[in-house]
């Protein structure tokens, strides 16, 4: 009997190893992680039978090739980037069968930036605080993915989809168009500061990561209105520091904060900030 | 400091649709008001007490409202052992600093005194973890005089090596491991603040109480 596991070849600019992350720490300073476009995560997993918890690999700009040491199943979903599993050209969206000594290459994404690729089973390294997460601010969980690294996979715990089933149809691009709800500080930006986010055409900076999505664009007027005691932030919390800029904290965000948080995204619009790219256009909106 | 009303001790906001910030008077009332929450069985996957403010986070939309009816009852009730005061009985740790931050000479000119000046200044006190956050380990450390309060940088860097010993408001922080960060930076320890294989993993838990010596650069 084989022992399950994946051999890395490659990884392109950055791979780890993401699960739901490790919510109930952050009043020990620790963020809580976790895949970045969580819909695109827990269909990856779905597809191969596993639960939704299960840790995965997300795969930024695509670059990653496995060999898989027993036969298994994987799946691909996110930005969509052209797969081959062996020789062959594979589908994203659908569970593949991936045999014994087979290779899995993913490359760029003709649009989006993460992709994640499931294995019937699971990643399993050791978790640490309770997640098999990578957390890229806080080095907390397993090292970033390396060529030369072995993974271990957990056993199957269910069938994958069936392979008739036609592949998930990609979602698409992401608009840009980010819902928001009004964030807990607004009087310290003025009380026109939610209207003017809402009118000003954004791009995504250069410097758009797990932590954070940084925005480029004209300042926002009242941003510099003083100190702010640091306080818990959110996911998806839109951050104003004194530039004017805003900041929309992503899964590997700070617990806590000092600068006033004007918007928070909406949970069902985070997704696309896993996949704008820098120089994207970002506008937000009022949720309703 | 009491809470300014015996009425109404804590003021509740929206912070999106799972979240919710309550404002309390200070950091001792706001550790106080997450002891009473997590007591009570507050339905948030996460509570974060801050300098002024508990951060609910992971709220199912329907626990929205019988929380904010759980915050109402609160009266500013001490913690269980009736101390409303972090200061007092823990551990001193010391931190050998050298002190070459880049912001160290805008720190003094902001303090109107030398660069040597603002050593002694630092030095001299005996400063208290209050609370966790920002970060693994990173402890806010209370006991900066007030009128020596030093404003965040404008733009934050990107990355702060760890070790960075900084300065922000009236917070002292040691950066655990390198991240962005928006504080003004007076030097460097090679202490080691984080490690998730020591029980508790942060060197300054809140309560530890802590002292600055100046050190040569190796």
């Amino acid at each position: 009997m084989s022992v399950r596991a994946l051999e890395v070849l490659a990884t392109g600019p950055l791979c780890t190893v993401q699960d739901q992350g490790r919510p109930g720490l952050a009043h020990l300073g620790v963020p809580r992680a976790g895949a970045l476009d969580r819909p695109a995560a827990d269909l990856a997993n779905r597809l191969v039978g596993n639960p939704p918890g299960a840790a995965l690999l997300e795969v930024v700009l695509g670059g990653l090739e496995v060999r898989a040491t027993a036969d298994t199943w994987v799946a691909v979903t996110g930005a969509p980037a052209p797969v081959v599993v062996g020789r062959r050209p594979a589908a994203p969206g659908r569970a593949e069968r991936l045999p014994a000594g087979a290779v899995l290459r993913l490359g760029a994404p003709r649009a989006g930036v993460r992709s994640y690729v499931a294995v019937a089973g699971g990643i399993d390294v050791a978790p640490v605080l309770g997640s098999r997460s990578t957390d890229t601010l806080a080095g907390v969980g397993p090292p970033v993915l390396a060529p030369g690294q072995r993974l271990g996979l957990g056993p199957p715990a269910g069938p994958p989809a069936p392979v008739e089933a036609p592949a998930v149809p990609p979602r698409g691009t992401p608009t840009g168009v980010l819902r928001v709800h009004p964030g807990p500080r607004l009087e310290r930006l003025g009380p026109q500061a939610l209207a003017e986010l809402c009118a000003t055409a954004y791009v995504v900076g250069a410097e758009a990561d797990r932590v954070g999505l940084r925005l480029d664009g004209p300042p926002l007027t009242h941003a510099d209105a003083g100190e702010l005691p640091s306080e818990g932030m959110v996911l998806g919390s839109v951050q104003v520091p004194p530039s004017g800029r805003p900041v929309v904290f992503l899964a590997d965000h700070p617990p806590t904060g000092g600068y006033p948080v004007v918007a928070v995204v909406d949970p069902g619009d985070l997704w696309q900030c896993a996949q704008l790219r820098p120089g994207d256009p970002v506008r937000f909106t009022r949720a309703r | 400091m009491e809470p300014s009303s015996a009425a109404d001790p804590v003021h509740v906001r929206a912070f999106g649709p799972t979240a919710l910030l309550a404002e309390v008077d200070d950091a001792a009332a706001a550790l106080a008001l997450a002891t009473w929450l997590r007591e009570r069985g507050v339905a948030a996957a996460d509570v974060v007490p801050a300098a002024r403010t508990v951060l609910l986070d992971g709220l199912d939309p329907a626990d929205v409202g019988p929380t904010r009816a759980l915050l109402a009852g609160w009266r500013g009730q001490p913690i269980a052992g009736g101390d409303r005061r972090p200061a007092g009985g823990g551990p001193v740790v010391e931190l050998a600093v050298v002190y070459d931050g880049p912001d160290l000479d805008d720190v003094a000119d902001l303090w109107g005194v030398s660069r040597e000046e603002a050593m002694a200044r630092h030095t001299g006190l005996e400063l208290v973890s209050v609370f966790c956050g920002f970060a693994p380990g990173f402890a806010y450390l209370s006991g900066l005089p007030a009128q020596w309060a030093v404003p965040r940088l404008g733009t934050p860097r990107t990355r702060v090596p760890p070790g960075s010993v900084a300065l922000a408001d009236t917070w002292c922080g040691v950066y655990p491991t390198a991240s962005p960060g928006g504080w003004r930076l007076l030097g460097r320890t090679s202490a080691s603040l984080w490690d998730v294989d020591r029980d508790p993993p942060a060197l300054l838990a809140p309560g530890t109480r802590v002292r600055f010596v100046a050190a040569e650069a190796p």
